[in-house]
């Protein structure tokens, strides 16, 4: 039936045409809407095709591929020492946390020894970028919601870390530090000092945030039943990272499969109940917290003399393969690496976060009002360097 | 600058073409089009956040390219990503600039032997200023928007119209086709 047949039928009989409530029933013609790849809320290039009918989105259909820049290729025409910069590369916004599942595999593949000391300062440096990149995620998620101001403070105390990160491994954004059997050079004197002053600081700005986002009325409105994920849906897609544990799923690969100095440190795992927008923002701020007490954890029980790096080198002689994983930022980070006894990896696979977080897009967005569909991509928090690879 | 410098009066009378004035005006808020591609655009993000902050030069992010004047190319150009950048590059009002940030914008980076990589954001757009770095730091950024303040401003560079290059759509080829060795 066409839209003029109904309202023609509404008009000439007002009981056919209306609901119980009293509000008459129409459908409009669907619109094609595209989004992206150039959208500032997209965070990258990521085009997503949304069928709209009114304000319900009725389809939507990522289209990915506008980075893909051949990672997993050129990686097999590297040595196994030079694929590690082009990990950096993958998930840029917490660029060290990427260098490590794949240095985990090659360290157990060729026996390398890590030493106490390298481990403690690696896992301090892995929760500074966890730090790091929740930040960007909370003045991208907020700029994308409209509000420009916890943006600019975001980036503010982003800076701190990423001096830390600078005055240790001589780059910011995408340092290259962590090396097979430990970190590349040694820390600097001021290293657990200056990660201290970063701690309490930081812990003082934590609350300001939180009244700016998300316990403020305007953030709440925006996020609270928006985007509903609910366990069954979040592990049939492969969902992991703050977005399954804001569902209720107590899945956290350094309580699961602890790696470097995790064994050691005592803390929980965070989950919420809800599994919406709000949640999955409130998981994220709760991991703040944990961050900073694992890095002080860190301060307290690293070795303050010893190796910073282990004897040994990459060695592997026959056909191997091993698949490492991490928790990162965003979920659940792995590498697969095969060797066919040369000089680097014969095969490298990637399994990143961001692009199995993506894949859910379509169920989370059918159904929902079109102006939540920013505010429900933004908490999923995936970034595009890491989904095209 | 040619338009406060050589003709200066004591009468305060200051003599110069149309063309300076308006060069001038243009140089003083150039908005670039928020278009975030790699890694880059992190540091794109940072020059304008609060430590670096390009605003007090005048450079305001925009989101949509009509309202652009400044294209910054912040990461890795593949060629499914290239022939949408010339769409963008084309719905920009004229004058236009180009700024290629980093190694990827400016001849492919680390990712060059890729078999779908551009070799360098020139193939498919005129480009102004390049910044190198892997990813440059937001200050190097900065040095390049003020480069190109000046190039905007400097009436011996000024922008002539009918002298945009055409983009090289062979390098948007399949892969194989696009007469290159990759891996």
């Amino acid at each position: 039936m066409s839209d003029s047949t109904v309202l023609d039928t509404v008009l000439t009989n007002p009981a056919v045409g209306s609901s119980p409530t009293g509000l008459v029933q129409s459908r409009s013609d669907e619109m094609i809407v595209n989004l992206g790849p150039q959208h500032p809320a997209t965070h990258g290039v990521l085009q997503i095709v949304l069928g709209i009918d009114g304000e319900r989105v009725t389809s939507a259909t990522p289209h990915i591929g506008f980075l893909h820049r051949n990672h997993e290729k050129i990686e097999e025409a590297r040595t196994y020492e030079q694929v590690i910069p082009y990990l950096d590369r993958m998930d840029y916004v917490s660029g060290l946390q990427n260098e490590l599942p794949y240095i985990l595999a090659i360290e157990e593949l060729s026996g390398i020894e890590v030493p106490e000391r390298a481990k403690y300062i690696r896992t301090a440096l892995f929760e500074l970028n966890r730090v790091i990149s929740h930040l960007v995620w909370l003045g991208t998620y907020l700029l994308d919601l409209g509000a420009i101001t916890p943006f600019l403070y975001a980036f503010r105390d982003r800076e701190l870390a990423l001096d830390i990160i600078e005055k240790t491994a001589g780059a910011r954004l995408l340092p290259n530090y962590y090396t097979f059997g430990g970190v590349r050079r040694d820390i600097h004197p001021l290293f657990w000092q200056n990660l201290g002053e970063f701690c309490d600081y930081f812990e003082t700005v934590i609350p300001e945030y939180a009244a700016l986002t998300i316990d403020a009325p305007i953030f709440q409105a925006r996020t609270i039943d928006v985007g509903f994920l609910n366990a069954a849906t979040a592990i049939n897609h492969g969902i992991t990272g703050p977005n399954l544990r804001a569902a209720g799923v107590a899945h956290d690969l350094r309580k699961d499969q602890p790696y470097d100095a995790y064994p050691e440190l005592d803390f929980d795992v965070i989950t919420l109940e809800r599994g919406d927008a709000y949640a999955r923002s409130k998981v994220r701020f709760e991991e703040f917290y944990q961050s900073l007490s694992l890095i002080r954890q860190c301060i307290e029980k690293a070795p303050r003399s010893g190796a910073f790096k282990g004897k040994g080198r990459v060695k592997i002689e026959e056909y191997q393969q091993r698949y490492k994983a991490v928790e990162a930022s965003r979920g659940q980070l792995g590498v697969f690496v095969a060797s066919d006894g040369g000089t680097g990896p014969y095969r490298s696979k990637h399994r990143s976060p961001s692009f199995t977080n993506l894949q859910v897009i379509p169920d989370l967005f059918i159904g929902q009002k079109f102006a939540d569909v920013i505010a429900i991509l933004g908490s999923i928090d995936i970034v595009l360097g890491e989904v095209d690879r | 600058m040619a338009l406060l410098g050589n003709e200066r009066r004591p009468e305060n009378i200051v003599l110069g073409t149309l063309d300076d004035l308006i060069n001038l005006a243009r140089s003083r808020s150039m908005w670039p089009l928020t278009f975030g591609i790699a890694c880059c655009a992190i540091e794109m993000m940072n020059s304008s956040a609060t430590r670096y902050d390009a605003d007090r030069f005048g450079f305001f992010y925009r989101n949509t390219p009509r309202q652009a004047d400044v294209m910054i190319v912040s990461g890795t150009v593949n060629k499914k990503l290239g022939k949408r950048l010339r769409v963008l590059y084309d719905q920009m009002a004229e004058p236009r600039w180009v700024i290629s940030m980093g190694a990827c914008a400016n001849q492919g980076g680390p990712f060059r032997q890729g078999y779908s990589v551009v070799e360098g954001v020139d193939k498919i757009v005129p480009v102004d200023v390049y910044v190198p770095g892997c990813p440059p730091r937001p200050e190097a950024l900065l040095q390049a928007l003020l480069l190109l303040r000046d190039k905007v401003a400097d009436p011996d560079m000024r922008y002539i119209p009918g002298t945009q290059m055409e983009a090289d759509f062979d390098v948007l080829a399949e892969p194989g086709k696009d007469g290159r060795e990759h891996l």
